[in-house]
C-alpha cells in the first residue's frame, strides 16, 4: 500500500471518529436540555444514562482518533461476494440509494406494486443485471406477489396508490 | 416429573396439524434464506419475521423456532460449499468443511453438519429445558442491582472480550445505546434524541434497527464491493455417510454439545469460542490429525455441534433472564416483545403454554430440518448460484417490505436508510455489529433497572453493589478487563506465542490489525503450525 493511499485511509477514518464525537455532543446535549425534577422514586433521573452514553461515545471516538493515528486502520468486513481490493464502488451505490429512495417517496402515492418494482429493477440494474426483459419480470412478478402475498396469506394490506381499485 | 408433563402439553399444542405445517413452512424458509450467500442466520430471521406478523401468537412462535434452527442451518451448508461463512459462528465449520467439499466430500460434509446439528441442537434443547427452570427459579430472587450487573456484563464481554478491536467495539456499543435511548423516557415521560419528529417518540423500532443493520447495511457494503465473478460452488449430490465417517463423527457431535451449550447458556455467550474449543480438541484427539487443514470430517462435526448446542443454550438467558446474547437472540427478543411477550422470569409463569409450545417447537423443528435438509441438499446448493444482482436487490426489496410492514410508516423506512447508512460505515470502519445491537436492545433495559436499583436504595450509590451476585459480577468484569493486559504481560516476559489466549481474547496488542478476530487467528496459526 502506498504512503499516499494509507494517508488517505486515515483521513477517513479519522473523519469517522468525529462523527461519533459529534453523536456524543449531540446525546450530551440533549440530555442537558431535559427537565429533571428530582424524586425519591427517580433519584438519578433521565440524565444519568444519556451522559454515560456521551461519555462512552466521546471516548472512544478519542481513543479510536489516537489508534488511527498511530497507524492501526480498520480493515473492511470481508464476505463471499466481497471483494475488497477495489475501494467503494460509488458508480454503483449512488444510484442504487438513489432507488431506495425513490421508493421512499413513491411508496404511498404511487403504490407498492408501482415503487417496489422500481426499486428492484433499479437495483438490479445498478448492480449490473444486463438482460432488461428478464429483470423487468422478476420485478413484477415479486411486487405483485409480494402484494398478494401479504394480503392474502397474511392480511397485511400494502398501499395500493394510484393503483387502488384496479388491485 | 412436572416439567416433564408441561413439555407434553407443548408438543399437543404444537403437534396439531395446522402447527406442524408452520413448523414445516418456517423450516424450509428458514433454510432457503439462510442457505443465500451474503445471509447470515441473524439477516435470515430478521428478513422472515414480517411473515409472522398476521399469524396467532403460538403459530408464530412454531414457525419461528423453525426459521430459527433452518437459518443456522442453511448458513452451515454456505460455508461448505462456497467456503463463505455467513457469520464468525460457521467461521471454523468452513476451514475443514469446505476441504471437504474441495476433495470431493461435500455430501459427507453437509451430512456430519446436518446430522450434527440435529443430535446437538436435541441434546441442547434437553439441557434447556431442565436447566431453564432451575435458572428461572434462582433469577426470580434477583433484584434490580443483580440484574443490572449482568446485563453490564453482558455488554461488557461482548465489546471487550469477544470482539477483535476494543475501541472499535465500544464506539459500536456507544451508537447501539445512543439508538436505545431515542423516544420517550418511561420514567420520566420525557422525550430524548427525537428532535421535535413526531414518529421517534415510540422509539425506533427494534425490528427496523435489526433489518437496518443486518440487511440493508450488509447489502449496501457488499453492492459496493461486488465480487465481478462469483465464488466457485460446489456441485452436491444427497448427503451420506459411510460407517467409518460414523465411527469418527459421533463423538464430536457429543464433545462439541458439551463445549457448546454452557458458553451459549452464559449471559456473555457466543459461538465461537466453543466452535474454536472444540476444533483445537478434536484435532489434538483425532487418531488423523495429519488430515486436519485438508478436510477432516471431525473438524466439521464438533465446530458444527457446538454451534448448534451454542444456539440451544443461547435460549436460556434469553427465556429466563429476557436477555439476548447473541444477534439472533436479539432478534427473536424484538420478535417476542412484538407479539406482546416479555421475556425474563416471569415468562413461565405467566406464559406456560407459549413457552412449551415454543421449546416443543424447536424440538420438532429440528427434527423436520433433518428429514427435510438430508434430500433436499443439492436443491439448495442450487440456491448459491443465483446472480448476484438479483441476490442483493432482492434483499434490499424484502428488507424495505418488512421494515415497513411493521407499522406501514413511510418514516420507518427513513429510519431503515439512516441505520442501514450506518450499518454500511460499521462494516466499512471495522466495528463490530454485535454490541451495536445488544447495545439498542440491553440499553433501555439496563437503564430501567438502573434506576430501580437507585429508587430501591433511595438514591445511595452503594445500591449498585448491595446484593451478593452483583458484587460477583463487578469483580468478574474488572477480572476480564484486565486478565488480557495480564496475559499479554507474562507472555511478553516468556516470549511465548499462545494460541488460544490469544484467540480467547483477540486483540492483544502484537496483532494490531487483524480483524476477524478468533476466526482469523485459528486459520493463521493453523497454517503456521502446519507449515
Amino acid at each position: 500500500m502506498s504512503a499516499v493511499n494509507t494517508a488517505k485511509k486515515k483521513r477517513v477514518e479519522l473523519l469517522f471518529a468525529a462523527f461519533l464525537l459529534l453523536v456524543g455532543i449531540i446525546v450530551f446535549v440533549d440530555a442537558s436540555q431535559l427537565h429533571a425534577t428530582y424524586s425519591q422514586a427517580d433519584a438519578i433521573g433521565p440524565k444519568a444514562v444519556p451522559y454515560l452514553v456521551s461519555g462512552i461515545l466521546v471516548l472512544s471516538s478519542i481513543a479510536l482518533s489516537i489508534a488511527v493515528a498511530r497507524g492501526n486502520l480498520a480493515e473492511g468486513d470481508e464476505g463471499e461476494d466481497v471483494d475488497l481490493s477495489q475501494p467503494s464502488d460509488w458508480k454503483v451505490l449512488v444510484p442504487l440509494l438513489g432507488f431506495f429512495v425513490l421508493n421512499l417517496l413513491l411508496i404511498n402515492w404511487a403504490g407498492w406494486v408501482i415503487s417496489g418494482t422500481i426499486l428492484f429493477f433499479g437495483v438490479a440494474t445498478s448492480l449490473g443485471a444486463r438482460r432488461w426483459a428478464l429483470t423487468a419480470v422478476i420485478s413484477l412478478v415479486l411486487a405483485f406477489g409480494s402484494f398478494y402475498g401479504f394480503y392474502l396469506g397474511l392480511g397485511i394490506k400494502l398501499p395500493a396508490g394510484i393503483l387502488s381499485g384496479v388491485l | 416429573m412436572d416439567t416433564f408433563n408441561l413439555l407434553m402439553g407443548g408438543f399437543e399444542s404444537a403437534l396439531t396439524p395446522i402447527n406442524l405445517l408452520f413448523a414445516f413452512a418456517g423450516v424450509v424458509l428458514g433454510t432457503a434464506v439462510g442457505v443465500l450467500p451474503g445471509i447470515g442466520p441473524a439477516m435470515a430471521v430478521a428478513l422472515l419475521l414480517p411473515l409472522t406478523f398476521g399469524m396467532e401468537t403460538s403459530s408464530a412462535l412454531i414457525m419461528f423456532a423453525g426459521i430459527y434452527y433452518g437459518g443456522m442451518y442453511g448458513g452451515s451448508t454456505t460455508s461448505i460449499l462456497l467456503n463463505t461463512p455467513g457469520e464468525s459462528a460457521t467461521v471454523i465449520t468452513a476451514i475443514e468443511g469446505h476441504k471437504m467439499a474441495k476433495a470431493g466430500r461435500a455430501s459427507q460434509a453437509l451430512a456430519t453438519a446436518a446430522i450434527g446439528s440435529f443430535v446437538a441442537g436435541t441434546i441442547g434443547t434437553a439441557l434447556l429445558v431442565t436447566v431453564t427452570p432451575i435458572v428461572v427459579k434462582f433469577a426470580v430472587s434477583l433484584g434490580a442491582p443483580s440484574y443490572f450487573a449482568i446485563m453490564v456484563l453482558s455488554l461488557i464481554t461482548v465489546t471487550a472480550v469477544l470482539g477483535s478491536s476494543k475501541i472499535r467495539g465500544f464506539a459500536a456499543l456507544g451508537l447501539g445505546l445512543a439508538i436505545g435511548l431515542v423516544g420517550m423516557d418511561p420514567v420520566s415521560g420525557q422525550k430524548r434524541l427525537t428532535f421535535g419528529f413526531a414518529p421517534l417518540i415510540d422509539g425506533i423500532d427494534i425490528v427496523v434497527v435489526a433489518v437496518a443493520i443486518f440487511a440493508i447495511g450488509e447489502a449496501l457494503w457488499i453492492a459496493a464491493h461486488l465480487r465481478r465473478t462469483p465464488a466457485h460452488t460446489i456441485p452436491v449430490g444427497t448427503p451420506w455417510m459411510g460407517k467409518e465417517d460414523w465411527k469418527r463423527s459421533w463423538k464430536p457431535w457429543l464433545r462439541g454439545t458439551a463445549f457448546g451449550f454452557p458458553f451459549g447458556a452464559l449471559p456473555a455467550g457466543g459461538a465461537e469460542v466453543p466452535t474454536f474449543l472444540s476444533y483445537v480438541t478434536e484435532k489434538k484427539l483425532s487418531k488423523h490429525p495429519e488430515e486436519f487443514g485438508h478436510g477432516a470430517i471431525e473438524g466439521v462435526a464438533g465446530p458444527e455441534a457446538a454451534n448448534n448446542a451454542s444456539a440451544a443454550g443461547t435460549l436460556t438467558p434469553m427465556l429466563a433472564l429476557g436477555l439476548p446474547t447473541n444477534a439472533t437472540a436479539a432478534v427473536m427478543l424484538a420478535f417476542l416483545t412484538m407479539k406482546g411477550i416479555q421475556p425474563g422470569p416471569f415468562l413461565f409463569e405467566n406464559e406456560p403454554d407459549l413457552v412449551w409450545a415454543l421449546i416443543a417447537s424447536l424440538f420438532i423443528g429440528n427434527t423436520l430440518l433433518l428429514l427435510i435438509n438430508l434430500p433436499l441438499a443439492p436443491l439448495w446448493a442450487k440456491l448459491l448460484k443465483i446472480p448476484r444482482p438479483y441476490l442483493y436487490a432482492g434483499i434490499l426489496f424484502f428488507a424495505t417490505l418488512g421494515a415497513f410492514s411493521v407499522n406501514m410508516q413511510v418514516a420507518d423506512l427513513w429510519i431503515l436508510l439512516l441505520i442501514g447508512l450506518l450499518g454500511f460505515a460499521l462494516r466499512r470502519f471495522g466495528l463490530p455489529v454485535l454490541p451495536l445491537i445488544l447495545g439498542v436492545i440491553i440499553g433501555p433495559m439496563a437503564e430501567e433497572q438502573l434506576r430501580k436499583t437507585f429508587q430501591l436504595s433511595s438514591g445511595s450509590v452503594s445500591g449498585i453493589w448491595s446484593e451478593p451476585l452483583a458484587v460477583g459480577i463487578y469483580v468478574l468484569i474488572a477480572v476480564l478487563l484486565v486478565l488480557p493486559a495480564v496475559i499479554t504481560y507474562i507472555r511478553r516476559s516468556r516470549g511465548r506465542h499462545d494460541v488460544v489466549a490469544e484467540a480467547v481474547l483477540g486483540e492483544v496488542a502484537d496483532h494490531p490489525k487483524h480483524k476477524a478476530g478468533v476466526s482469523g487467528t485459528t486459520a493463521d496459526d493453523d497454517e503456521r503450525e502446519n507449515s
